[in-house]
């Protein structure tokens, strides 16, 4: 049987008229890394306030670890939760912040933390209100690495950060999840930077669930092909079109599927250039909402 | 093969490829011991997952084995069988691809044939 870290089934949440998630339901394994993408607004940080208790859902259901995480302090103890702006009352010190941290979780490891510290180099004394936005977001990392909660949410922990210290986020949840391995969900607009880690992706748009499928599933998904209009129109007839881009006497089309090689050969007769589509690009190109209409009359 | 994974291809089938390429040259003589899926997580920046499936994938093939406690080894044999596999995919990728273009162009097999000939010499 599978374990489930998190279950969630047919979510709904609405704000007065607006509907912010709608009829959501998917599983996570216990113990993978789980990438949550996805455009500002789609709902993704809704979701995640619904897993943690922290906003009630207006219909649907959440089982964390099997069970209602609400008012549940055995679930919501298993829980790390790292938001974006991450907020500590500001006279708190670092060094406080890991003491109530130590008081939350079970599984903390006060020496991993402090060699956390180390490793992006912040200031223990000093108070949340004197530190860097940066600075701010490491903290959070810190204590959602050191937490080694059974459920660890970062919700685009990375403001302020510069590219070495996301690499060092990246390299240290490797790393530690290889030791202690855990389910971790990750929110993040910077797709390229993490899909490596990623097991697994959920998709949200417009407060639907848009994918649910294994990252390596999705890798050589789509493929872009370029030419003449006239080539490009017909060598897409038939086929799933996710997204046109004219150029002069130019067309790109982005196709849905895997290559077959008859379609190769064929692109190769006609002059058509094939390229391949990265995690980001088949993103990017499945939540362009303006585009979908336009493509889907085409089909 | 590139030292990079690329983001449009299944990673864990740019792993297995990997292994197999230090197979074929010889940086990973049979019965050697292979990286930990870790080491491989740690040095690719993957998801151990990810690589545990290219690694799996080499060992259902045969071309990997696994003792009990202590790791993952090349198989007795690994590099003649991954030698067969790809004199295949020479022959399906490059042979057939050619033959096409030949005769497109109007070159006939003799042509063809001395200028593999010609060629090899240089």
């Amino acid at each position: 049987m599978i374990n489930y870290a998190v279950e969630v089934n047919r979510l709904t949440k609405s704000f007065g008229t607006v509907t912010a998630v709608q009829d959501v339901s998917f599983k996570l394994e216990s113990n993978k890394i789980y990438g949550f993408l996805g455009r500002n607004g789609a709902g993704k940080t809704t979701i995640m306030q619904m897993l943690t208790s922290q906003s009630f859902a207006s219909s649907g259901e959440v089982k964390i670890f099997g069970e209602d995480p609400y008012e549940n302090y055995n679930v919501l103890r298993q829980i790390c939760f790292i938001k974006e702006s991450q907020k500590y009352p500001d006279s708190f010190r670092i060094k406080d912040v890991l003491k109530v941290s130590e008081g939350i979780f079970p599984d903390w490891d006060e020496e991993y933390a402090l060699k956390l510290i180390e490793d992006f180099q912040l200031p223990l004394n000093r108070t949340m209100k004197k530190l860097s936005r940066g600075m701010l977001s490491a903290a959070g990392i810190v204590v959602g690495l050191a937490s080694r909660a059974p459920l660890t949410i970062f919700d685009e922990p990375y403001l302020g950060l510069d590219a070495v210290a996301r690499g060092l986020f990246y390299d240290l949840l490797i790393e530690d999840y290889a030791m202690h391995p855990r389910t971790i969900i990750l929110s993040t607009h910077l797709i390229d930077e993490v899909s490596k880690l990623l097991e697994h992706i959920i998709l949200i748009d417009k407060g639907r669930l848009l994918l649910n499928e294994d990252a390596d599933a999705l890798r050589g998904r789509a493929y872009t092909v370029v030419g003449s209009t006239s080539s490009v129109q017909s060598f897409i007839t038939g086929k799933e079109v996710i997204h046109l881009e004219p150029f002069v006497s130019m067309l790109s089309a982005t196709i849905m599927g895997a290559l077959k090689s008859e379609d190769r050969s064929l692109a190769a007769e006609m002059g058509l250039e094939i390229s391949p589509v990265s995690l980001q690009q088949l993103v990017v190109h499945m939540t362009k909402s303006n585009l979908d209409e336009k493509v889907g009359n085409g089909r | 093969m590139g030292f990079e994974i690329d983001d449009s291809r299944p990673i864990f089938v740019q792993i297995a490829e990997k292994i197999e390429d230090d197979i074929m040259e010889k940086r990973l003589p049979e019965e050697a011991q292979v990286p930990s899926t870790n080491q491989f997580a740690a040095f690719y920046h993957i998801n151990p997952a990810t690589a545990a499936k290219g690694v799996n994938l080499l060992v259902d093939q045969g071309i990997l084995y696994k003792k009990r406690g202590i790791g993952m080894f090349v198989a007795e044999g690994a590099r003649g069988v991954l030698m067969e596999k790809r004199k295949t995919e020479f022959y399906e990728q490059y042979v057939i691809t050619m033959i096409r273009e030949a005769e497109k162009l109007g070159i006939t097999t003799d042509q063809l044939t001395d200028m593999i000939r010609s060629g090899g010499k240089r």
